[in-house]
């Protein structure tokens, strides 16, 4: 059987055949890209932050008082957090990883005076911590050594204090030294003062720059410095790891201890990273959701419409189902008609729904800078759309089977 | 007549109920999807200044690096903040007729009453002219003037939730409130007010809450404050410290003017054009000049406030909208064809075709109507879902049902819906009324 006598019915009802096939060419693009744009955010979502975030959370503490002695708060907060049961370790820190506020700065290779065509340039988010910046971070380091005590230096609005070594992801020594290992070497850049030198005294795995958005989120400096008024009098800025099933707890403690030691400020901005995390995402995750939403409900209308119309045109045809099952065709017969019918038309409707597939590809990549579809999200969608036809013609085709060949000799 | 085919209308639907529901819920499910998507891009491409559009002009003067463009993605587009030394230039200049140059920054609030803890508030340190641009609607009191700009006075605009909070709501006006450590006097006290999107400051996030205390800039420069959101520089200051901070190049401020009408516009960016050239003889502005002076909503296209997850949103959810229309036309076809014997029966019995058109007309509108109606439960739904899920970003904020909404999504649904049932209906028409009747 017998394609051509079904095609040759389906030509007589050109209308229902094209709606049709819009709709599931509509139907498959829209699927596909949208796979495919959630697919990605999960991705994004997924990837590891190089930080142990279990039980990582962060606070700020603004002085008022007019006597308030940054200096001595930083030393007194530091050591009341790190007593604090629970605690793994805590530091000073500029700024938050994921948070999407922070600092970032211009590093090179090779000094000023070298023209810039023979250096490397690369962008690098930087966090300012002290010794204990690296564990409560809890970042892997790869190579080289943690930073010591007799690293740190404070950063005040006049003096950008005494800086010779910093720590890297893996990532930006890749790119700013390409090829042996890059401890040892020299970075230069405004961090240490006039585009001075500073040494790669480690490398880390990974660790994630605040802005998840950014498309060089691995590229991370970490500096061993704190600051001291420099840009905001009197603020700083807490990063505390506790034991991963304890954080809670440690939060609530953390605010009270420091709440109690000083009253001359304000203690506020306590969150989890967890939570940083989740706001960060937040967009990419409701995209997620409203994408598989759309997809859901455009396959539920596909299916129904086609359930609809084929409902109809079994009804259209019960005289010639009749007739055909009076001269001898099996309900198995009958059914496989409107199974194949199907098959044709929804195959035409993939076939279109391709070409729209890759154009809205296309038009995504220009204006959206998405990449291109792998090659295997449009046969599985097809296949998807296909089922999905061959589905809801079941019913209408089981009903068609139970048409009576006495309906032939009925009105003839 | 009308009636009569309404009547009809109800009892054909009602015939084949499974038809009508789908048809129905394509038609809801699309007006739900789309009107939820539109109304959260409605409301992220508003224009609070829209009244003063051509007037409010954004400056933006290009100070980069000679062979770094600001954005390299795109080289032509000027920096988007504004160094200290040309807002103090050019608001002392004063060729506009009102200038505001400001940053945000926090400032700890003391309450006088203990059991109030002292808390941070979000502060914007700007020049005067603030007031008069972006019109915030006062309460009590007014702004300041260019006296409390020059002597750094220690005047202050609180918000209606401050006053709340602090004065119990009362007229404030000549009261003393205590913010870091210094007493300043409330000058005026604002209504409530949440320009969407944040017109004059996005670069800390477009739908962020306006500030809640204005103060003058010239305190926060006084106090050696910069701003609290951007912060950028392409070089290393030559001179350390807060007053190498006000010389240098680093950008961190906004400016915006206020001019008559388009030709002062232009008067204004040639006196921008000269104040560069001036500059530049100082060894400043080693680029080509390229000063923008944008109007309000060309800023807010500048600056991408509508975020492309709400385009593709949109995209998306009006090509579903046609796949459900596009289904709603198969079913009607296939319910009008379906009744080609009655056609011909009422044909024959002397119904003109312009006749049986409005009834079947009537029929798909009524199918629309329905539609958009509980569409407008599915969009309702939909802003509550997105309330949720976009929970503490801004789109949480923009979900709203607006009124124009509810009226243009049961237009849509209507309009599409008898566009959807035109082609059936025309179909149901060209029976002929005899060969329908001889098959009887």
């Amino acid at each position: 059987m017998e394609f051509r006598p079904v095609l040759n019915a389906l030509m007589r009802n050109k209308t229902g055949l094209l709606l049709i096939v819009l709709q599931v060419a509509i139907t498959l693009a829209i699927v596909c890209n949208s796979v495919f744009i959630i697919l990605q955010r999960i991705e994004k979502v997924n990837r590891p932050s190089g930080m142990q975030e279990a039980g990582l959370f962060t606070v700020n503490s603004l002085g008022f008082a007019p006597d308030f002695d940054l200096a001595g708060s930083l030393r007194q907060d530091l050591d009341a957090l790190r007593s604090i049961p629970g605690v793994i370790d805590a530091t000073t820190i500029n700024s938050v990883p994921l948070s999407q506020g922070g600092w970032s700065e211009g590093l090179s290779d090779q000094p000023d005076s070298v023209p810039q065509d023979k250096r490397i340039r690369e962008s690098s988010a930087i966090y300012m911590v002290d010794e204990h910046g690296l564990n409560t971070l809890g970042v892997k380091l790869i190579a080289g050594r943690d930073f010591n005590a007799g690293d740190i230096s404070p950063r005040t609005k006049d003096d950008k204090g005494t800086l010779h070594s910093v720590i890297i992801t893996q990532a930006l020594a890749e790119k700013m030294f390409t090829g042996g290992t890059a401890v040892g070497k020299t970075i230069y850049s405004s961090l240490g003062g006039k585009n001075g030198p500073v040494t790669v005294v480690g490398v880390v795995e990974r660790l994630q720059a605040p802005w998840v958005g950014w498309d060089k989120v691995e590229q991370t400096t970490i500096v061993p410095q704190y600051s001291l008024g420099e840009f905001d009098a009197n603020s700083a800025r807490y990063l505390i790891r506790a034991e991963p099933g304890r954080r809670d707890e440690v939060m609530k403690e953390a605010e009270r201890k420091l709440g109690e030691i000083n009253t001359g400020r304000i203690v506020r901005g306590m969150r989890s990273i967890e939570e940083v995390r989740g706001d960060s995402y937040r967009q990419d995750r409701a995209m997620t959701m409203v994408l598989t939403t759309v997809i859901f409900a455009l396959l539920a209308v596909t299916g129904l419409g086609i359930v609809g119309m084929v409902s109809f045109w079994v009804t259209r045809r019960i005289k010639q189902i009749g007739t055909r099952r009076a001269l001898g065709a099996r309900r198995f017969d009958i059914r496989r008609y409107f199974m194949i019918e199907n098959l044709i038309v929804v195959g035409i409707g993939v076939a279109v729904g391709l070409v729209l597939t890759y154009g809205f590809n296309m038009w995504l990549m220009k204006h959206y800078e998405l990449p291109r579809l792998a090659w295997y999200y449009a046969p599985l969608g097809a296949l998807t759309v296909l089922l999905l036809g061959q589905l809801a013609v079941f019913g209408p085709a089981t009903r068609a089977t139970r048409v009576s060949p006495a309906v032939a000799t009925r009105t003839v | 007549m009308m009636g009569y085919y309404l009547r009809l209308a109800i009892i054909s639907l009602r015939r084949n109920r499974i038809l009508t529901a789908l048809m129905v819920a394509a038609i809801a499910l699309g007006i739900g999807m789309s009107m939820t998507s539109m109304t959260v891009l409605h409301m992220m491409s508003a224009n609070p200044l829209s009244h003063k559009d051509e007037q409010v002009r954004r400056v933006q003067l290009d100070n980069w690096d000679a062979n770094d463009p600001w954005d390299e993605d795109n080289p032509s587009e000027p920096p988007d903040l504004m160094t200290y030394q040309d807002v103090r230039n050019l608001v002392a200049a004063h060729k506009a007729e009102h200038e505001a140059g400001f940053f945000p920054n926090v400032l700890s609030l003391e309450p006088a009453q203990r059991e109030i803890k002292p808390y941070m508030v979000e502060a914007l340190f700007t020049t005067h002219g603030f007031f008069p641009i972006f019109e915030p609607p006062f309460k009590y009191g007014g702004g300041w003037s260019q006296a409390e700009d020059d002597n750094a006075a220690r005047v202050a605009v609180i918000d209606q939730e401050t006053n709340e909070k602090i004065f119990g709501g009362e007229n404030s006006v000549g009261r003393k409130i205590r913010l870091s450590g210094e007493d300043y006097t409330v000058v005026g006290v604002l209504e409530k007010w949440h320009p969407t999107p944040l017109v004059y400051h996005i670069a800390a996030g477009a739908f962020n809450d306006p500030q809640a205390v204005f103060v003058p800039m010239s305190i926060g420069i006084e106090k050696e404050l910069v701003s609290g959101s951007n912060n950028s520089c392409y070089e290393d200051r030559s001179d350390p410290g807060y007053q190498g901070l006000l010389g240098s190049e680093c950008i961190w401020m906004d400016l915006w003017v206020q001019v008559k009408d388009d030709a002062d516009a232009q008067r204004y960016l040639s006196f921008l054009n000269n104040y560069v050239n001036e500059q530049k003889k100082n060894g400043r502005f080693p680029r080509p000049i390229n000063n923008k002076l944008r109007s309000v909503s060309e800023w807010l296209v500048a600056e991408k406030v509508v975020s492309r997850d709400a385009r593709t949103q949109v995209w998306l959810a009006f090509a579903f909208f046609a796949v459900c229309l596009i289904n709603t036309v198969g079913l009607l076809l296939a319910k009008f064809m379906g009744k080609s014997s009655e056609i011909g029966l009422r044909r024959a019995v002397g119904a003109s075709k312009p006749a049986v058109f409005a009834q079947y007309l009537t029929e798909s509108g009524l199918v629309g109507l329905a539609g958009g109606v509980i569409g407008l439960v599915f969009t309702g739904l939909g802003l509550l879902a997105l309330r949720k899920l976009y929970a503490g970003t801004s789109i949480e904020k923009l979900a709203q049902l607006d009124w124009t909404m509810v009226g243009l999504s049961l237009l849509i649904a209507l309009v599409a819906s008898l566009i959807a049932g035109l082609y059936p209906t025309w179909r149901a028409c060209q029976v002929q009324p005899a060969t329908q009747l001889k098959t009887q």
